[in-house]
């Protein structure tokens, strides 16, 4: 095959085709056709204003190393006024997240961003190796996403920062959609593909590469000598979302559009204004102070298990008191330090139940 | 170097090195014609010569890295004739879907470059 010239500059090489319009393109087109889609999917969805102070999610991974590399390119080239961060969370997972932490560090230097690491042994007095060897490979990965949530949120106010941004691609995206269709779970299914989500009391959340292919993402890092960490969490079980993965690359490969179509079609299902309204109402935890929606937020629930022993089963708030009359908590239990909400307090008014 | 074998440089990345003994960067010597159906000759057979040969070509490298190198878990590499979809292939620095894909006749010192894109996020 002849080498194709790139269809945006008609001059150098053709590298890559892109997956999204299958056109052919040098490396300098991709390196700016990317960077460009990035900003205006930003510049769209208002994500930023100046003088925001933003937390880079950061794992190592491919994800967000690109995008820290992306959104310091963006904030120098377009003049942004962010000021920005790297947040690790440190989960205590032998032989993964302490090798992922060395490419975070060495990506502090290279980017020249503070970075914070937040461990879930400072935070809930357990390690996820310590998890995992009370409770199993089994609920791991529920424990682990709540205590990443509140992690977060608990590591960005320690920044004092206003605003989340994690790497989650267009990939990511179409294969959450599909899960939820999956699951009937149609609350969901809208609210999953919303770019920036931020609650009464929570710290906004954005996602920059919602409408970036994980491909383009890959070979980006690739042709820019990205340094990522790209090993398997030891404890990922996770078959569920390994079918819907392998389902979503194989409708990629017979047709690339597919991606962003799925993203479209979750986007159409937005949950109508008096769905939400019959929702819970947000309070805080009683024990951290942590947004919840009941009394104990979920990472307390999940926490207090831990330390009953009883990982495996559901405590209702309930059961909790009835536990509480026989030995009150607090005394027993590890807790989790009271967060403080970067937001100015709002109160707010639990409506009667009808 | 005689011309009836290509020596080829792969490399691994994205954590698809880990299915290849953990070793990211390899040079690989193939024959450079091979049978059409792209099996890998073993060499008890290599008398018997099979009905139909063509140039080595990617889908007989894939092959070959799966038969010869591969150390763990092939079903995370390849899948009918070819790769996984997810992993993606560059064949001197290009898209192999620029460059034929697995119809890409291979020549000597060319650089494969294989990168899973289904680890870590
Ligand atoms: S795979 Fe599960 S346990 Fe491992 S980091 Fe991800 S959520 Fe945590
Ligand atoms: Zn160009
Ligand atoms: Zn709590």
């Amino acid at each position: 095959m002849a080498p194709a010239s790139c269809a945006l500059c008609q001059n150098a090489k053709a590298i890559l085709k892109r997956p999204k319009t299958g056109q052919q393109i040098c490396k300098e087109c991709f390196f700016y056709v990317f960077e460009t889609e990035v900003h205006h999917t930003i510049l769209e969805a208002q994500l930023f204003k100046p003088g925001d102070k933003v937390a880079i999610g950061a794992s190592g991974g491919k994800d967000s190393t690109v995008l820290a590399y992306v959104m310091k390119t963006l904030n120098d080239r377009y003049k942004y006024g962010l000021e920005l961060f790297l947040l690790s969370i440190d989960e205590g997972i032998t032989g993964y997240r302490d090798d992922s932490l060395e490419t975070v560090k060495r990506n502090q230097q290279q980017y020249d961003m503070p970075l914070k690491i937040l461990s879930y042994d400072e935070l809930y007095g357990w390690t996820m190796d310590a998890i995992v060897s009370r409770i199993g490979k089994k609920n791991n990965c529920t424990f682990c996403g709540v205590f990443r949530r509140q992690a977060l949120d608990r590591g960005a106010s320690t920044l004092n920062v206003d605003h989340i941004v994690t790497g989650h691609n267009a990939d990511d995206i179409a294969e959450t959609v599909l899960m939820n269709i999956m699951r009937g779970d149609i609350a969901r299914l809208g609210r999953c593909t919303v770019i920036c989500t931020q609650g009464e009391d929570t710290i906004k959340r954005s996602k920059p590469f919602k409408y970036a292919y994980e491909k383009e993402i890959v070979m980006y890092a690739y042709f820019k000598k990205l340094d990522y960490f790209s090993t398997e969490c030891i404890y990922s079980p996770d078959a569920y979302r390994g079918h819907a993965r392998a389902f979503l690359k194989d409708l990629e490969a017979a047709r690339p559009s597919a991606i962003i179509d799925i993203i479209h079609s979750g986007e159409a299902f937005e949950v109508k204004e008096e769905i939400k309204a019959t929702q819970k109402a947000q309070q805080t935890c009683m024990r951290c102070g942590y947004m919840s929606s009941n009394e104990l937020c979920k990472a307390c629930t999940l926490l207090e298990g831990l330390e009953r022993g009883m990982a495996n089963s559901v405590i209702t708030d309930r059961a909790r008191r009835k536990m509480d009359e026989l030995r009150p908590a607090p005394d027993i239990l590890r807790t989790i330090p009271q967060y403080r909400s970067p937001l100015p307090a709002v109160s707010v008014e639990v409506a009667p139940q009808s | 170097m005689s011309s009836d074998t290509l020596t080829l440089k792969v490399e691994f990345g994205g954590g698809l090195e880990l299915l290849f003994s953990n070793k990211r960067i390899r040079d690989v010597t193939i024959p450079a014609f091979v049978p059409g159906d792209s099996s890998v000759p073993s060499p008890e057979s290599e008398s018997i010569q099979p009905t139909s040969l063509k140039q080595a070509d990617v889908t007989f490298l894939l092959h070959y890295l799966r038969e010869k190198h591969l150390t763990d878990r092939p079903e995370l590499f390849m899948e009918k004739d070819t790769v996984r979809p997810g992993i993606l292939v560059l064949i001197n620095d290009t898209d192999w879907e620029l460059e034929g894909e697995g119809d890409y006749v291979l020549k000597d010192k060319d650089e494969i470059v294989l990168i899973s894109t289904l680890h870590g996020g």
